[in-house]
């Protein structure tokens, strides 16, 4: 190797030749970056993320008890196809199609609906946030609170309906909507006929109403 | 006249700290990144604000395909061979060693179990390229899904469920597999998304 070789030429005579220490790394460093393009294209950085939800067991479940959410709190949202979104509050009012609101799942449209509904917990939990932030108070005490301002009984309780036309990414959408407005109580329900109707009359304006009612006064 | 002797610099260049570096960048990439699985459908998971990691092990993933089909994953070998014998009983099928050997192989799966023999009998290749048309029935008529997530359930009971389904997966799909869990009292689980950051002012 040259290396050697020009220290020989340094080495004087009769002086005991001293071997070189170097060693050549450009091997290792082939065989390392091999090693790390493996590493960079089979394995992947970031993990996935996940949402827990807990749904309720089906034979509890009876429609009464669906019911026992007090009206006022009580938010329903139905998502339909094409990323259509509309909501109803309490119950839902067959004679007025307008009842059904439609809406968005931008900022301006859910969320800010959700925000002005559940005002109290939001704030209280902006709050707690900031004093994470400042690390006045530690991640359990974090979680104790937050559970315990989520439990405010004024609160809305959201019950979720998705139709059949809707996909997964309006559920996991409407899903996230909870958790950034802080909302405790929400529900993922199937859709009843009640609500199916609201939406048809939505649709069609009012139309089912009428029919209805021009069907009730042929009757009569 | 005496040449001139042009004195020849050496090339070579310290390799020492480009190696240091090389090193260090391994042993981060080692250290921080986990190995992609195989999955047998590519799937596009919708986004959400939730930073709750997925837990390392005893996972069972349930895939949802765009077009609803519906394959597995569990990630313990032993768990896998325990719940194809188990599911072998209950459907009346027998399997081999070889055969059980080959599913052990294999992190996800997704057949109906009465073809479950011959797709095992596949090479490897063949399996992959069968695999995307097949997805286990997750119907009324036959629900399988339910069967093996139960059995799932009774080896292991650590065991969690999560659920990784593509954006545009249309929502019927999803509910059958939301019902069948529900049936058999898996009422907590996991929906797989990928980080969103939530809004500034939240």
């Amino acid at each position: 190797m040259a290396e050697i070789q020009e220290k020989e030429k340094g080495g004087g005579k009769g002086k005991q030749k001293k071997k070189s220490t170097h060693i050549d790394f450009t091997p290792m460093v082939d065989m390392n970056m091999l090693l790390i393009t493996f590493f960079m294209l089979c394995t992947s950085l970031i993990k996935p993320q996940t949402m827990e939800i807990a749904m309720p067991s089906k034979d509890k479940v009876s429609e009464e008890e669906q019911n026992k959410v007090q009206d006022s709190r009580a938010i329903t949202l139905i998502l339909d196809g094409d990323d259509k979104i509309y909501y109803y509050l309490g119950e839902g009012d067959y004679e007025n199609y307008q009842s059904l609101v439609e809406t968005n799942y931008g900022p301006n449209g859910l969320r800010s609906l959700l925000l002005n509904r559940n005002k109290k917990v939001v704030e209280e939990m902006k709050e707690l946030k900031k004093k994470r932030l400042d690390l006045q108070i530690s991640e359990e005490e974090f979680t104790t609170q937050s559970t315990e301002i989520k439990k405010d009984k004024s609160s809305p309780v959201v019950m979720i309906k998705a139709t059949d036309a809707s996909n997964y990414k309006n559920l996991i959408d409407a899903l996230d909507e909870m958790q950034i407005c802080s909302i405790s109580t929400y529900a993922i329900v199937d859709m009843s006929e009640g609500d199916e109707f609201l939406l048809e009359n939505f649709k069609s304006k009012g139309a089912l109403t009428k029919e209805i009612d021009t069907g009730n006064n042929t009757e009569s | 006249m005496p040449k001139v002797k042009v004195k020849r610099k050496s090339t070579r260049i310290d390799m020492t700290a480009m190696s240091d570096v090389t090193v260090l960048l391994l042993t981060f990439f080692m250290l921080t990144s986990t190995f992609v699985q195989k999955e047998p459908v590519m799937v596009n998971t919708p986004s959400s604000v939730s930073e709750i990691k997925i837990p390392e092990a005893n996972m069972l993933q349930v895939l949802v395909d765009p077009q609803g089909k519906v394959f597995l994953s569990l990630d313990k070998q032993e768990d896998r061979v325990a719940v194809l014998r188990a599911m072998g009983e209950e459907y009346g099928i027998e399997f081999t060693p070889e055969e059980v050997n080959k599913f052990k192989l294999a992190p996800s799966f997704g057949v109906p179990i009465q073809q479950m023999k011959s797709f095992l009998a596949l090479s490897s290749e063949e399996q992959d390229r069968v695999l995307i048309t097949k997805g286990i029935p997750c119907d009324s008529t036959s629900n399988q899904f339910k069967s093996w997530v139960s059995q799932a359930r009774q080896h292991n009971r650590d065991l969690r469920i999560a659920i990784k389904a593509d954006k545009t997966t249309p929502y019927p799909m999803i509910k059958n597999v939301m019902s069948s869990l529900q049936e058999i009292r898996e009422n907590r689980y996991n929906l797989i998304t990928s980080l969103k950051t939530v809004p500034a002012d939240m």
